[in-house]
């Protein structure tokens, strides 16, 4: 498992860059991680991301944009404005939540 | 006596009744299976149908004949899973007890998700399926009359039932236009949701070749918000739009809207389940098997199978209160069609991709893994008669149920900077 130094301290990742240990992720970070993927991130991004992580602690697993809209009511259409091309990845990059897996 | 109620007879529940009933003293087990249909459809066979290789009676049997002796068969339609009260509810009012039950009522095609998909309208022009047999029926109508133009091969969102299907139409047509004398006069394009081909890095890549080989378009990361039937386009959440003239799209996939309304499903109605044992989280007497439930692996019949093969042991087991032993690996094997009489192999579970290499099969010989072949292709046809006659009636395959490594090889790791702190291709979108 690589390790990348951000913002002086060690955080886990896998070889793309996702977080793996979610407890190592913390809004300033965040910050960081939207950075380094060219975003700046508003209020909205992070209600966004605040509902994503909570579902994500309840569920054990990333949710779909699918469920971002039916559970967490963010239309798609806003996700695809705010975190552009592709949302979904991106806001689990920035989220520090493991890539959503492609449902084979 | 105790009852064993399976919904859904289609490939999972078929073979779950198949298999239990010579298991299953029949003086402690009562055995009772319902669907809303009279009539089994071999849904493979779909696939073949828009192409004339196949007729609509070739895949559809009576569901009677395929049943055991021994297990009662019911017609309707269910309606409610009331787990307090153990029971089930089809729509004439019928109520149905269990001791044990089991989910196996599949996913189905949505084309009322997406707008623009279920117009009436919508066939006419243009938009197609092949996702359901009257559909696939309409395409092979539609095709007849295809002179050229620009055909789109589609997939609303995952996961679907045979997540290759629409790869293979892609291939198949792209060869069947050839045949035709069209292909000059068609532009053929993929699009999906996917970042690519498919889901998995290894089989992404090599399908992305096959696609450049046979000069099929691909327009990944296109999440479809409408269909626009005046302009013929398809029109994505971020204003990508696809122009066409035959769309063969797969609408979205969603189990029964029964599931949903019992507090069982997820957001698309798929079964919240163990995906080792198949048993549905928070109830210890509901099982749910198949497309049904919400495993983190391939729907296909395949997949149905070795799972099954697990469920059986298991079930056995926990109804008599024992703890369960058998632990499904997500194992999936699919043949990809790929046009002018061959066929690919995947062979993957949860943990492993699909890899290149052989696949060991005994008496017929090793088939070749994420690469081309005839004996591929061979082997999909043969599965319909394998279908019948082996699968349903739960007969032993040569197929053994966990994945094995045997034959697999795995390609060098491109080399690369190992210190990447973001995924490559966010990188490259510049904003
Ligand atoms: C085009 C296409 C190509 C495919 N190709 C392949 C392939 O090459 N290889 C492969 O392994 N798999 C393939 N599959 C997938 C395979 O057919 C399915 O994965 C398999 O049939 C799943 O079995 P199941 O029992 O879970 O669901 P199904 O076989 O779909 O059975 C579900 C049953 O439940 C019944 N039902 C649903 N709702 C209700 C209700 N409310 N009340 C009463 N009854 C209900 C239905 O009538 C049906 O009989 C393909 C599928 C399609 C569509």
């Amino acid at each position: 498992m690589p390790v990348a130094t951000m913002q002086g301290r060690e955080i886990h990742v896998d070889e793309e860059g996702f977080l793996t240990d979610p407890t190592e992720w913390d809004e300033e970070l965040a910050k960081q991680l939207a950075t380094n993927i060219g975003l700046e991130l508003t209020d909205r991004h992070y209600e966004v991301i605040r509902f994503a992580r909570a579902d994500a602690a309840e569920q054990g697993e990333t949710p779909t944009l699918r469920r971002m809209q039916a559970t967490g009511g963010f239309p798609t259409k806003e996700l695809f404005q705010l975190f552009p091309k592709k949302p979904a990845k991106k806001l689990s990059y920035v989220a520090g939540l493991q890539k959503p897996v492609g449902c084979v | 006596m105790r009852r064993l109620l399976v919904l859904g007879a289609g490939t999972a529940g078929t073979m779950v009744v198949n298999r239990l009933r010579p298991r299953l003293p029949r003086d402690e087990w009562e055995i009772t299976i319902v669907d809303q249909s009279e009539v089994h459809h071999y849904q493979p066979g779909y696939l073949f149908v828009p192409f004339g290789t196949y007729e609509p009676e070739e895949i559809v049997k009576p569901r009677r004949r395929l049943i055991k002796d021994g297990v009662r068969q019911l017609t309707g339609v269910i309606e409610e899973v009331v787990t307090d009260a153990h029971l089930v509810r089809l729509a004439d009012g019928t109520e149905l007890p269990y001791d044990q039950l089991v989910i196996a009522t599949g996913t189905h095609p949505n084309p009322d998700e997406t707008p623009g998909l279920a117009e009436p309208e919508a066939k006419q022009r243009g938009v197609h399926s092949f996702y359901t047999l009257e559909d696939a029926v309409a395409l092979r109508d539609a095709m007849e009359r295809f002179d050229g133009g620009r055909l789109v091969v589609n997939l609303i969102d995952l996961p679907i039932k045979c997540p290759v299907a629409p790869l293979e139409f892609a291939f198949l047509a792209e060869a069947w236009l050839r045949e035709r004398g069209l292909r000059e006069r068609t532009e053929v394009t993929y699009v999906t949701p996917l970042d690519g081909a498919f889901t998995k890095p290894l089989a992404a890549r090599e399908l992305g070749g096959m696609f450049d080989e046979r000069g099929i378009a691909l327009q990944p990361d296109f999440m479809l918000e409408r269909v626009d039937l005046d302009e013929q386009q398809l029109v994505s959440y971020d204003e990508r739009e696809v122009p066409f003239d035959l769309l063969v799209t797969v609408p979205l996939n969603m189990g029964a809207a029964y599931v949903a309304r019992s507090g069982l499903g997820d957001e698309l109605n798929h079964v919240k389940v163990d995906k080792h044992t198949f048993l549905a989280d928070g109830h210890d007497d509901i099982f749910a098997i198949g497309d049904a439930a919400n495993l983190p692996t391939s729907k296909a019949g395949s997949v149905a199978h070795f799972a099954v093969d697990v469920f059986v042991d298991n079930v056995l087991r926990h109804v008599e209160g024992l703890p369960m032993q058998e632990r499904f690996d997500g194992h999936a094997n699919c043949f990809i069609e790929s046009g002018d009489g061959k066929a690919m192999l995947l062979d993957f579970n949860y943990e492993t991709e699909p890899l290149l290499g052989s696949f060991p099969l005994p008496e017929i010989g090793p088939l070749k893994l994420l690469g081309e072949s005839e004996a591929n292709h061979l082997g999909k046809l043969a599965f319909r008669w394998i279908y019948w006659h082996l699968l349903l009636p739960g007969r032993p395959l040569p197929l053994a149920t966990s994945m094995s490594m045997v034959g697999k090889r795995r390609p060098p790791a491109p080399s690369g900077n190992g210190s990447s702190t973001s995924p490559r291709d966010l990188q490259e979108v510049s904003l």
